[in-house]
């Protein structure tokens, strides 16, 4: 039976049908009808952000978080263009968002009324999909499009603007099931005949090598949960993207570490020296493959991806398979038992005993000291202080990002919040909030530098106005940190506009919102502070004061290859030429 | 429509892999995608390319299924063979896009563009046009007597051929719809 209503009551009741249960957004005049609506029901929660751009980082914490999609609703004209960056930022990592933006009533469009953008037009290249929504009839129809189409295949941002003249009007609701999305399937299972070539190319392999992102997560914790068991009945070695951190245990025996350009050596080297790399669910992002033409020069290469354009975008590969990670890994686990479960046992044994040697390198090492914290030294006990609880982490962008990727340890998927693909400075706070909304009790951190953190701290007021207890770890260094590296290797020491001046006073600041300060400089204190950042029920502003002039390392300089690995201070001179310094 | 039935994801469809992959040599496809006639799809189609940096040499489109409402646009475009097969791919996954054929890849196809040529001129210069344009089975569809307008049908080679000679002749104005093609066969 359709039911008759309001546009805006549709949009509520498809957001219901949907299983929403959080909204974040704000108001507007184009949007009014919907937050009346909102307004007289109680089944959505609404969070009211502080600027829109916080609205969709913290969908996206929330959607990372929970696997769900995060839904955003915001206003016309500015509304809608403050929200662009955040709907980038989802496209390029594949998080699955569902923006609604009010627009200039239908009349009205394409006469530069007030608060009119071409919405559809500004974000038809940021998101995955987006509709002007026209007539009243099709709205709620669409909005169930919009899901699946968020959801399916690879994931992403889609966006709907619906004029105020169409939230008004009364039409027929289209209930969920009855939504047409037949045309839009992506193929899911992947080729069995690829999959049988890999699984024989698994069996022969002397020296394999996982490399893992952020489609494992994505595809949910099935396929998590298969990759782990392939990992340990095969014993090849695994290696992560940024994105794809937790999807195998840190803890692991397996485990390398990270790769690319700021990755662990041993997952490098091993990248760099490999004859088997079998990728799953990641995207061979120039952060991974530094120079393209010396990218793993010896291996055949098997690509699990979701996305036909990112098989061979960059990286030309011997086995395509497109599909669904879970649905691969599960064909990849029954042909590989179904032939005998076998490996090359010699030539992993030897494969190890490499991987050992360049494991005893111990790339991460750093110098520590008493007087001031070291950052690396921050996060690591930051790490011993909170492994085993309930956390999640959330990064901004940046020096604290890398280090932070490095030195905490993921367990499981989904716990790792960070902007990837489009490296936005601002992501981190808010996207802490949207964590912590969808998991009340749970202890979220997000690791910060105090530029990045300074670029959304508006949604402190939010996680006061909500009461979500995020706890925001500064590593401040009153500089620009991957910046001023940069600039010391690249551009002669000329330190040009990387340093913060006039920061503000931190512990103030988180009184002025309400909070709790915690400013921490003697590595002696570094403890007891993390512990009351952590036992303090309510968000916390931790600043902590470390050393200004730290690089991160290891480090692929640009251009080059991955073997040609900085590991220190010391191997950094005169290494980047004028060829690498045009690469970013 | 082709023989080969293209489903979205799949990349076992096409015989690419018989090509040389690591090839350099810049090469001309004419790509037929079916698409939802929908508001903005000839945009996203552009911005694609545009976004993207591929070249479009030429593209005609028009909806070719009214009660699916589906439209059908042509794409002559140039690149290396990555190139191309990004192209499709990058389509491909267009969610307002159904379909995307390379008809250059898929095996012999027919193109046909339609131009209209005005040209002016007294004399020797207009019978010699009048004379070429019979040769090449243009139409005339305005005359004046200082001008005619040619219709001329045929391969985008046909029409620049024929541009040529048209030239010296007192070539005025050209206009030119692009090409739509068919793959040959049922």
């Amino acid at each position: 039976m359709t039911k008759q209503m309001t546009g805006a009551k549709m949009v509520v009741q498809a957001l219901k049908d949907q299983g929403v249960d959080v909204v974040f957004g704000y108001p507007g005049g184009a949007v009014l009808p919907i937050y009346d609506e909102i307004f007289q029901q109680n089944d959505i929660r609404h969070i009211l952000v502080r600027h829109e751009q916080g609205a969709v980082h913290m969908a996206e914490g929330y959607a990372r978080s929970t696997g769900k999609p995060g839904v955003v609703l915001v206003t016309s004209g500015p509304g809608a263009t403050n929200a662009v960056t955040g709907l980038v930022d989802a496209l390029m990592d594949s998080i699955p968002l569902v923006v609604l933006t009010g627009q200039v009533p239908t009349f009205m469009i394409g006469t530069d009324g007030f608060q009119e953008a071409d919405t559809v037009g500004i974000t038809r290249p940021c998101t995955k999909h987006n509709w002007l929504v026209k007539d009243t009839a099709k709205l709620s129809e669409t909005i169930h499009q919009a899901f699946h189409v968020a959801t399916s295949g690879r994931p992403g941002p889609v966006l709907i603007d619906i004029p105020k003249d169409v939230q008004f009007a009364q039409a027929d609701y289209t209930p969920m099931e009855k939504a047409r999305v037949q045309h839009y399937q992506p193929r899911k299972t992947g080729d069995a005949e690829q999959i049988a070539r890999l699984v024989e190319m698994m069996e022969q392999a002397e020296r394999p090598v996982f490399y893992t992102g952020g489609g494992v997560i994505n595809s949910g914790p099935r396929a998590s949960a298969l990759l782990r068991e392939l990992v340990a009945a095969t014993d090849f070695p695994i290696t992560s993207t940024l994105m794809g951190l937790g999807s195998y245990p840190a803890s692991g025996k397996n485990w390398l570490g990270m790769l690319g350009m700021h990755g662990l050596y041993e997952a490098n080297l091993a990248m760099h020296g490999c004859d088997l790399m079998i990728n799953v669910g990641a995207r061979f992002d120039d952060r991974i493959t530094g120079r393209v033409k010396d990218f793993s020069p010896h291996s055949r290469k098997a690509h699990i991806d979701i996305d036909p354009s990112s098989i061979n975008k960059v990286i030309r590969v011997d086995v395509p398979i497109v599909g669904d990670v879970t649905l691969v890994l599960e064909e990849v686990l029954r042909q590989w038992k179904a032939r005998g479960s076998k490996t090359n046992k010699a030539g992993l044994t030897k494969w190890w005993k490499q991987i050992a040697e360049w494991r005893a390198v111990d790339c991460l090492s750093f110098k520590n000291s008493e007087k001031t914290i070291k950052p690396q030294h921050a996060l690591q006990r930051l790490e011993a202080l909170t492994k085993g609880m309930d956390r999640y982490i959330t990064t901004e962008v940046g020096q604290h990002q890398m280090w932070a990727a490095q030195f905490l340890g993921f367990e499981d998927p989904n716990r790792w919040m960070t902007s990837g693909g489009l490296g936005t400075m601002g992501y981190g706070l808010p996207a802490s909030i949207g964590v912590q909304i969808a998991h009340p009790d749970a202890l979220v951190i997000n690791v910060a530098g105090e530029a990045s953190w300074l670029m959304n701290m508006q949604e402190m007021g939010t996680a006061m106005q909500f009461r979500a207890p995020v706890k925001q770890f500064i590593l401040n260094n009153e500089r620009l940190g991957m910046v001023r590296q940069w600039q010391e290797l690249l551009h002669g020491e000329r330190y040009s506009h990387s340093w913060s001046d006039a920061l503000p006073d931190f512990v103030k600041l988180a009184e002025a919102f309400g909070c709790k300060g915690i400013k921490c400089q003697d590595p002696k204190d570094l403890d007891d502070a993390i512990m009351e950042m952590i036992r303090y029920d309510g968000p916390v502003i931790f600043d902590c004061l470390v050393e200004k002039h730290e690089n991160c390392f290891p480090m692929i300089p640009s251009g080059k290859p991955h073997n040609e690995m900085l590991l220190g201070e010391a191997d950094t001179q005169g290494v980047i030429g004028a060829k690498g310094a045009v690469l970013v | 429509m082709s023989a080969l039935n293209i489903k979205k994801g799949s990349t076992s469809h096409s015989a690419y892999d018989l090509r040389d992959h690591n090839a350099t040599v810049i090469e001309s496809h004419t790509l037929a995608v079916i698409v939802e006639n929908e508001p903005g799809v000839l945009a996203r189609v552009i911005g694609l390319f545009a976004g993207r940096g591929y070249n479009i040499d030429s593209l005609t489109v028009a909806e070719v299924d009214h009660t699916g409402h589906r439209s059908r646009i042509t794409i002559v475009t140039s690149g290396t063979p990555a190139v191309i097969d990004q192209i499709e791919a990058q389509l491909g996954r267009l969610v307002a896009v159904y379909e995307v054929h390379d008809l250059t890849a898929e095996g012999p196809c027919v193109q046909r563009e339609l131009a209209l040529f005005k040209v002016a001129g007294k004399g020797d210069a207009r019978i010699e046009a009048l004379r070429l344009a019979e040769i090449f089975r243009a139409n005339v569809v305005d005359s004046t007597l200082e001008s005619f307008v040619f219709e001329i049908t045929g391969t985008p080679e046909k029409i620049d051929a024929f541009a040529d000679l048209m030239r010296p002749l007192g070539l005025r104005e050209l206009a030119r719809t692009g090409v739509a093609a068919l793959s040959r066969g049922a």
